[in-house]
């Protein structure tokens, strides 16, 4: 039970004392914060897979009387993969951070507010109450909207209070939502909804909480705030709010439909959620094409990589339950948001250093960098594999099985998407790393050094290995699996 | 230790060429004896093979990726067959790329794609299920695009794009065939055929229309070809390997695999698919020689001559008759040791005398009479004169027509020779007969260039002189032939 208080309590307290303590005594205090709550993630997933699901009753009061946090397979993955990318961006952000170089607010406000993510972020993965969800929400969002200010200039102001719009309408639905709810049943534990007799009102509330969440997750047409956001806040933060940020909505959305309210959620909204993610592929795609500069390109690559996430509304979702190509369609989506965490944030911060070297992101910059910079550019392009699918690697595997239980469900027009959807990656992908390649004069800028172009690296390469060596992954996975997706392979 | 003897095998390219990225451009020794020693331990590993395979072993290595995805690696004689060859030419073309780059720069960044390259064509050998063939297949694609983009200039980066351009849509028209085909029959596995019987004869079509054209792609079959010549801009050991055993023969073995060990002979005469394919193999042979005799730059018009030459390949597993499948499988290997000479010589060319026009040449047998020999051998074969490696394909092409009942090839092939003399017979008479232009110059000083195209086109001499005998390729294909693909 320690895993879960140093999972949320770690992080907050090194929130906390990032704020009170002074300039160097901050960041060390940051460093531990990290360390302890990496170690508390892997610890809990080994737990997981020793005793499986994990359950923590606050108090001893047993929901609906109390809270209860919960550990399942799906929350272990999120939280080491969590785990994984914040221990890289804390490492990214010891250099790109440092006052001298970001100026004195930005390497001030940064720490607390990378950890308060962080505790948000393990918060909604451990909760199955709906109000404590929104909680951790609203909590994810603020840290969020503050890390996109934290760089200062005016488009960053103004693209953090898009985001807030955004997030704060998407708060208000998704309150209203929750709050039907208790009115019809009394309790807001995903657990005990799964087992009670539908309201009237549940559909309503079922539509409010997911208008909200799709806001917060971006998902096209409410992508818009996204690309400025990412674009504009610091190259670490950025990693973070692209890496991991949707994903926490999404978590949440997933549980909803497939766990707490799965006969609840008629075909047709399976089909509509789809089919805005096959628009979101799209779209996300053709205005990543267009982008001239990296992160930018990066971003949009976002929106495009969340719509293959609601692909498994139909394969896996609606009230059939148990049907064979389910678990495919589960385990695959799982592997892209883990692989999509891993490869966008080593794109983000291969863009950080790449704007350290090259003064900015526009491709035109970025002339000839390949040569100077060979570690970072082999990150970005094994990134680029990951995010168009292509083998071996996690985005590969996860694209495979999504398209072979698409197949295997009759519902083939999704692994078309899947498949035009990585062609469409790869041409966003190409433009940079052709602009790289291209013999440039000024390809003699200094590089930085090994030591930093090694984190993304690893980062990257962890995303390729997911595509070779992912038995440990899917061992976890199959812990507390929701029934609807069944106990199958 | 027979176990892992796939994944060992995989292995002697895929240790040098990681390892490689991470060495210093200086470390010119280091990375040289990396890479010739996997090559030449790789080559040991097949000659220990050779003889147990031969005789009926096989070895299978599998790796559990996904639930519901499994690397499985097997050794068996058509796997060992592709994979000896890419061996062998793997070592020769180390042996002429470490001279031919000599200090150039970026070396680390080479010799490992290079390494990969090689090592994902071992995989697709190796591959004992689709899904394994499309991953290494895939990496494939991946690792030649720094390869053929390795000078930075814009042909080159051209080259590079037209190529990934090509590659990725048809590698995802694959892809879908695949998981379309495993939906109905479950995962293919090669040495198990699956049993299609069940599955309605206009989803098999469509099915197999997908995989032809995601093999085709890379098999360079008109009107897939047109990234082939472009990819021309890359460096001469580039060009080598990728006309002689990389990027172009994976895609003819695909098409072989797919025809022979997914769908079998038996279901393709049943669809009416056999025919289409051939036909389409004659097209892209007509074609390619027509457009070879246009060119006047010597590696343009060797590009196109693959295109050619690589369709009778795809001819052979087309026709459906264990003759022609025996022709179609030992081009396979005859084509390799052939065109890796032409392209050794052609670099040699263009490094040692500044030539890469074909006008250029004229008088440039005497003055570089190593290189021009094996030229010229190589060419006599192309072209399908006795007793080098080509002619023995074409007879048994030939014999393959008349036993599925298709005489029409015959038409096919000798309209190909007469074309392959029309542009290889000027090359050879501007070499020996022409007088040289005033401002010659070329030598042939660099033996670790020269040596690696004379051992080739020796090999090329050889597979056809000893055609008869159980160890040329002619051999081995007959055994394949009759041990598995005939009933």
């Amino acid at each position: 039970m320690t895993a879960f208080l140093v999972l949320l309590v770690g992080p907050l307290a090194g929130a906390l004392a990032a704020i009170a303590l002074p300039g160097r005594a901050a960041r060390a205090a940051a460093a531990a914060a990290i360390a302890a709550t990496l170690v508390a993630a892997v610890g809990l997933a080994g737990q997981i897979v020793t005793q499986g699901v994990l359950r923590l009753e606050l108090g001893g009061w047993a929901p609906p009387l109390g809270i209860a946090l919960e550990a399942d397979g799906l929350s272990a993955v999120l939280l080491v993969m969590t785990a994984l990318v914040m221990t890289a961006v804390g490492l990214a952000a010891r250099h790109e951070l440092a006052p001298d170089i970001a100026g004195p607010r930005a390497a001030f406000g940064f720490w607390p507010l990378m950890l308060l993510l962080w505790a948000a972020l393990n918060a909604v993965f451990l909760s199955r109450d709906l109000f404590n969800l929104y909680v951790g929400l609203e909590l994810l969002s603020l840290a969020a909207i503050g890390l996109v200010a934290i760089g200062g200039t005016a488009a960053a102001f103004a693209a953090a209070i898009r985001y807030m719009i955004f997030a704060l309408a998407g708060s208000l639905l998704y309150l209203a939502g929750v709050i039907l709810i208790y009115a019809a049943h009394g309790t807001l534990d995903m657990d005990l909804l799964a087992g009670l007799d539908p309201a009237a009102s549940d559909g309503l509330a079922l539509a409010l909480m997911t208008g909200g969440l799709l806001a917060k997750t971006a998902l096209f047409p409410f992508h818009v705030w996204l690309p400025p956001a990412h674009g504009s806040a610091p190259s670490p933060a950025s990693a973070m709010l692209s890496a991991l940020v949707p994903k926490a909505s999404f978590v949440i959305l997933l549980r909803l439909w497939l766990d707490a309210m799965p006969d609840r959620a008629g075909e047709g909204a399976l089909i509509l959620l789809a089919m805005l993610g096959t628009a979101a592929v799209i779209w996300g795609s053709v205005r990543a094409i267009a982008q001239a500069r990296l992160k930018l390109i990066v971003a949009y690559s976002t929106v495009a990589q969340i719509g293959y996430l609601f692909l498994i509304f139909p394969l896996a979702g609606g009230a059939a339950g148990d049907l064979p190509w389910m678990s495919g369609a589960w385990n695959g989506t799982i592997m892209l948001i883990v692989s999509h965490a891993l490869a966008k944030s080593a794109m983000f911060l291969v863009a950080g250093q790449w704007m350290r070297v090259a003064g900015s992101d526009r491709l035109t910059d970025l002339r000839g960098l390949a040569l100077v910079m060979p570690m970072s550019t082999a990150a970005f392009a094994m990134a680029a594999v990951t995010l168009a699918g292509l083998p071996p690697s996690g985005g590969f595997t996860g694209k495979y099985l999504i398209m072979t239980a698409a197949f295997a469900s009759g519902q083939w027009v999704w692994a078309l998407v899947m498949a035009v959807g990585g062609i469409l990656a790869a041409v966003y992908l190409y433009r940079p790393l052709a602009v790289l390649f291209t013999f440039s004069e000024a390809s003699d800028r200094a590089p930085l050094s090994r030591a930093t172009q090694v984190v993304p690296l690893v980062l990257a390469g962890a995303s390729i290995g997911l595509g070779i060596a992912s038995a440990g992954l899917f061992e976890i996975l199959s812990v507390g699996r929701p029934p609807v997706v069944g106990e199958g392979p | 230790m027979t176990a892992i003897l796939p994944l060992l095998l995989l292995l002697t390219s895929l240790v040098p060429a990681t390892v490689t990225f991470f060495l210093d451009q200086e470390s010119y020794r280091l990375r040289n004896t990396l890479n010739l020693g996997g090559a030449v331990v790789k080559v040991g590993l097949i000659v220990m093979m050779l003889l147990a395979v031969a005789g009926g072993a096989s070895y299978e290595t599998s790796i559990p990726l996904a639930p519901g995805l499994e690397l499985l690696l097997r050794i068996d004689t058509l796997a060992l067959m592709f994979v000896s060859l890419s061996a062998f030419l793997w070592l020769l073309t180390t042996v002429y790329a470490i001279a031919y780059f000599g200090r150039k720069r970026e070396q680390s960044r080479f010799f490992g794609f290079f390494g990969l390259c090689v090592a994902s064509t071992t995989g697709i050998a190796l591959s004992g299920s689709l899904v394994t063939f499309f991953i290494f297949f895939e990496l494939l694609t991946l690792s030649t695009w720094p390869l053929v983009a390795h000078k930075q200039d814009r042909p080159s980066l051209t080259a590079a794009r037209t190529y990934l351009a090509y590659a990725l849509p048809c590698s995802a028209a694959l892809l879908v065939a695949i998981v379309w085909l495993q939906n109905a029959v479950g995962p293919v596995i090669f040495a198990q055929p699956p049993d299609l019987s069940q599955v309605d004869p206009a989803t098999l079509r469509a099915i197999f229309a997908l995989f032809i054209i995601g093999m085709g792609m890379k098999a360079a079959i008109v009107p897939l070809h047109g990234w082939l010549p472009l990819a021309m801009a890359a460096p001469a050991p580039v060009s080598a390997l990728l006309h002689a055993v990389a990027v172009v023969k994976a895609g003819a073995f695909g098409v072989i695999r797919v025809v022979h060990d997914v769908f079998g002979v038996d279901t393709m005469s049943e669809l009416g698919l056999g025919q289409p394919l051939a036909a389409l193999a004659s097209v892209t042979i007509l074609w390619g020689s027509i457009r070879a005799l246009q060119q006047t730059e010597i590696k343009k018009r060797l590009a196109f001559s693959t295109v050619s030459q690589v369709s009778y390949i795809i001819l052979g597993a087309a026709l459906a008759s264990p003759l022609g499948l025996i022709g179609g499988l030992a081009h396979l290997v005859h084509q390799g040791l052939m065109k890796i000479t032409l392209f050794f010589c052609a670099g040699i060319y263009d490094e040692r005398a500044g030539v890469r026009a074909i006008a250029g040449l004229n008088g440039l047998g005497p003055r570089m009479p190593w290189t021009s020999t094996c030229f010229s051998l190589a060419a006599i074969g192309m072209i399908g004169l006795p007793p080098l490696a080509g002619f023995v394909t074409k007879i048994y092409l030939g014999l393959g027509s008349l036993q599925a009942g298709a005489p029409w090839v015959l038409a096919v092939l000798g309209a190909s020779t007469l074309l392959n003399a029309a542009y290889f017979l000027p090359m050879l008479y501007r070499l020996w007969f022409a007088d040289p232009a005033p401002d010659a110059a070329g030598d042939e000083a660099v033996p670790a260039l020269v040596v690696p195209a004379v051992i080739a086109a020796m090999g090329a001499l050889g597979a056809g002189m000893l055609a008869a005998s159980a160890v040329s390729p002619l051999g081995w294909a007959t055994l394949i032939v009759e041990s598995e693909v005939a009933p």
